[in-house]
């Protein structure tokens, strides 16, 4: 697989349909599912904004970044200290700051590494994010290692009618799939803009896109902010249901996974992030509830089963499952024609 | 600072820095020659740790411990190359980070099941453990003196393999243009297969000799992951030089940070390499 | 009265000891194709590296129009007016012909960050842009092939995308690497054409191999051996020199 090609921009009919009722099945869901359950979908969500995001750095741009979850972690410890202990804040204005905070960390970091290539890069995005991992965890005025609380969900109100209680499961859930539809829209739009055609040149042919008078820095720096500040988002969901940040929500662990949803679905097409989201969290929760057999307990190791679960996802899956789905009606199609 | 604390500090940074270098040489190496990056990395310095616990038990002796620990991790190196490393030299960077942070997953598995989760000593060796005394109160171990030695060893022999010897030659030969040099009837496979199984070899003797220092715990392989990739990314890829020479300086300014600036020590190695980013995008020795 | 677009004077490259060009000056003037030719090694590709921006010179200067862009970078030297077309092809493999070429005349519009519709607009929308990339695709003949994926074209179309991509950005100089590279010859002629077609517009310099083409093609020619220039002018005055006759061209052309 090429990062440069193997692509589902244009998502074939059957995917489509398939979303379509995935949609109509997360749109009913909380009616007919428990909170636990609830819970669950919701955070498989949160994941797929942070997904998205970077599928729009790795996917589409071509960058791969192993740093990607610094700009996650930052909004959700944004989040935390604009919380004060005893009372909660609006959300109206905690969660700009919140995405601005990811972006200005994104715009930083990524002056600095949006100047190298390749490998380069991926090291480089990763030993920055492990700078901002060590700076929290090695300071406790920062939380360190234990973290921090947030020990209330922010309010939604228009004065002083409540718009969303977020303390009910079922509302934040909505919330946050409104938030997921409206990044998965934005981003659609976005890679059939002049600005997406132009991050997507880069992705096959940078030096071409130089030779005909493109900046690519500063087009690859706009991807990197823009992505850090949509993690951003995600992050700050993740803080507002967690109510605790800690220095992992930024670490290379957390990269690596969201990496690997972008992956697992299928890259450059934002709808196989939010498939690629869902199924790895899915995997890793059935890895992780593994039953005893004997005296072995097989969850125990869930590790042992995500490592080998990836190998094989890179060994014989490398368009994801999209990809799986649009080779398959392509084999049905044709088998059906001859 | 007096001198004796100053030497003392220099000599912590030299034996950090060769330290580093053992481990970075082989990565660079390993991206340099066959164009893979590899994550699990740190996982091998890891396992040379475990190894060097679990053997040095068995053998009552660190020193076969070391010895035997070595030829295993030569061997564990040219069974995953063979197995799953060869079939990723023409693949996207993508896949082989993916790859690898799969293997990470495995091998902190595989550590677990077959050694626990505790954190374990490895004793030093009797006669590496004195300590040279410097003033009254301040002496400087044996042991880390011998870990720079092997280190420094290592590194000439590295030195002398690749420039002076014919598989040498045949490696760099192998770098330069691959399909000259198997036309040549070089067997090239094999050349990689060496050469990978030297860089796991590297990082594994790493593991062991800092054993008895470090402590042999879970997650030590992520930690001096990232400080393996720093170094490499301020040395430049493919060069081994520029490894010695970065291993070398982040040793200085980690450890002397550590002392004259505690508040932002954590912070100083990051902020080097981000200095020689703005710089040098790809390294000061770009090979 | 033509008009001088692009002036190179003295230009040196060394890499460590060696000057892969050395003491190069070239002229490119409006409706005037400038041949530069030279056995392998010759510098023909630092040359033109150095006049696109990819490499840095020694020493020397370029000045483009009024411009003096010596040490500039690429893109901002395209986007001052120069197009460059490449010995191997250098398209967008996995897009069709038409988003290479719109992708190209794209790089034309302004584009303001700050305004939401550049982000939201899509591409297609845009009709400068459109009609810049409809002109190069006419111009370069490949009208019915719009919608093919550039993988699947043959080898000749990707030549002649190649050079659509190059006029999509309507520079004023042109550096054509070795256009015919690979061509049979039907398709080496409708190449020759096309160039023609656009040379009254452009000033462009013209790397190649093909000694009929060249010939055909040339207004002046430059010949480039070892890194130094060892004759310069009309076609004829360089056949008749002496020097390039020994060095180059060899007894059948004399």
């Amino acid at each position: 697989m090429s990062i440069a090609s193997a692509h589902l921009e244009h998502l074939p009919r059957s995917v489509q349909f398939t979303l379509a009722l995935a949609l109509a099945a997360l749109l009913l869901f909380p009616q007919v599912g428990t909170d636990f359950y609830t819970q669950m979908v919701t955070r498989m969500m949160i994941l797929a904004i942070f997904a998205m995001s970077l599928d729009l750095l790795q996917g589409v741009t071509g960058l791969v970044s192993l740093g990607h979850a610094a700009y996650f972690g930052l909004a959700g410890y944004v989040l935390a200290f604009a919380m004060p202990p005893s009372e909660p804040v609006s959300l109206w204005w905690t969660l700009p700051l919140a995405v601005l905070g990811s972006a200005v960390g994104a715009l930083v970091i990524g002056f600095f590494v949006v100047r190298t290539h390749g490998i380069y890069f991926i090291m480089v995005t990763m030993a920055f994010a492990q700078m901002v991992f060590y700076l929290v965890f090695d300071n406790k005025a920062l939380g360190g290692s234990d973290g921090l609380y947030i020990n209330f969900k922010p309010t939604l109100e228009l004065g002083s009618w409540v718009l969303l209680d977020l303390d009910k499961k079922a509302s934040l859930y909505y919330l946050t799939l409104g938030a997921m539809l409206l990044v998965y829209a934005f981003l659609r739009r976005l890679l059939w803009s002049p600005f997406g055609r132009a991050l997507s040149g880069i992705r096959v042919n940078e030096h071409r896109m130089r030779a005909l008078g493109y900046s690519t820095f500063g087009y690859k720096l706009s991807a990197f902010t823009l992505a850090g500040a949509l993690a951003g988002l995600a992050g700050y969901l993740w803080g507002v249901q967690t109510g605790y940040v800690n220095p992992e929500l930024m670490g290379f662990h957390m990269s690596a996974h969201a990496i690997m949803m972008v992956i697992l679905g299928g890259m450059g097409n934002f709808a196989g992030a939010i498939v690629g989201a869902f199924s790895f969290e899915l995997v890793l929760h059935v890895f992780k509830d593994l039953p005893r057999i004997g005296q072995v307990e097989l969850g125990k190791h869930w590790q042992l089963w995500m490592g080998l679960f990836i190998v094989l996802v890179v060994l014989w899956a490398p368009r994801g499952l999209l990809g799986l789905i649009a080779q398959a009606t392509l084999r049905l199609g044709r088998s059906k024609a001859s | 600072m007096d001198f004796a604390t100053f030497l003392i500090q220099l000599l912590n940074s030299l034996q950090y820095g060769l330290l580093l270098f053992m481990l970075a040489a082989g990565l660079t190496l390993i991206f340099g020659i066959m164009g893979v990056v590899n994550l699990a990395h740190g996982s091998f310095y890891m396992l040379g740790a475990y190894l060097a616990y679990a053997l040095s038990l068995y053998f009552n002796s660190l020193t076969l411990a070391i010895l035997g620990g070595a030829v295993l991790a030569a061997l564990f190196g040219l069974l995953l190359e063979w197995l799953l490393f060869r079939h990723f030299y023409h693949r996207d960077h993508l896949d082989q980070v993916l790859l690898t942070f799969g293997l990470i997953y495995i091998f902190e598995e595989l550590r677990s099941i077959l050694w626990g989760d505790d954190v374990h000593g490895v004793a030093i060796p009797d006669f590496l453990g004195a300590s040279i005394p410097l003033t009254e109160n301040l002496s400087y171990p044996v042991y880390r003196l011998f870990m720079s030695g092997v280190c420094v060893a290592l590194a000439l022999g590295l030195y002398l393999l690749i420039s002076r010897t014919r598989l040498g030659m045949k490696i760099r030969a192998g770098a330069f243009n691959r399909d000259m040099t198997e036309a040549l009837g070089v067997n090239i496979k094999l050349i990689h297969a060496v050469v990978f199984a030297m860089g796991v070899a590297l990082a594994a003797v790493a593991g062991m000799i800092a054993a008895p220092i470090s402590s042999v715990y879970p997650n030590m392989g992520s930690q001096v992951l990232i400080m393996c990739f720093v170094v490499v990314v301020i040395g430049g890829i493919g060069s081994v030089r520029g490894a010695l020479i970065s291993a070398l300086l982040v040793g200085l300014v980690d450890t002397f940070g550590k002392i004259l600036l505690p508040s932002v020590a954590g912070m100083l190695v990051y902020m080097l390499m981000a200095a020689v980013l703005l710089w040098k995008p790809e390294g000061l020795f770009k090979s | 009265m033509s008009e001088l677009l692009l002036r190179a004077q003295n230009l040196t490259k060394r890499f460590g000891g060696l000057a892969a060009v050395g003491g190069v000056s070239v002229d490119l003037w409006r409706n005037q194709i400038h041949a530069v030719i030279g056995p392998n090694g010759a510098g023909k590709s630092t040359l033109t590296n150095l006049l696109s921006g990819d490499i840095a010179p020694t020493s020397g200067s370029i000045t483009l129009g009024k411009q003096d862009v010596t040490g500039w970078a690429p893109e901002r030297i395209a986007r001052q007016g120069l197009g460059r077309s490449y010995q191997k092809t250098n398209i967008f493999l996995p897009f069709t012909v038409w988003d290479n070429v719109l992708l190209a005349a794209q790089s034309r519009e302004r584009q303001q960050p700050w305004n939401p519709m550049v982000w939201l607009r899509a591409a297609g929308k845009y009709a400068a842009a459109q009609q810049r990339a409809s002109r190069a695709i006419e111009l370069a003949g490949l009208q019915n092939r719009r919608t093919a994926v550039a993988s699947t074209i043959s080898h000749g179309e990707q030549r002649q995308l190649e050079i659509a991509m190059t006029l999509a950005t309507e520079p004023q100089v042109l550096l054509l690497d070795e256009p015919l590279a690979g061509m049979g010859v039907a398709e080496a002629e409708r190449m020759v054409e096309l160039l023609l077609r656009i040379k009254p517009e452009h000033a462009m310099l013209l790397v190649e191999h093909d000694m009929d083409a060249i010939f055909t093609l040339a207004d002046h020619l430059t010949v480039m051996v070892n890194g130094q220039v060892i004759a310069s002018g009309t076609p004829a005055e360089v056949r008749a020199d002496a020097g390039v006759q020994a060095a180059y061209l060899g007894e059948e052309h004399a």
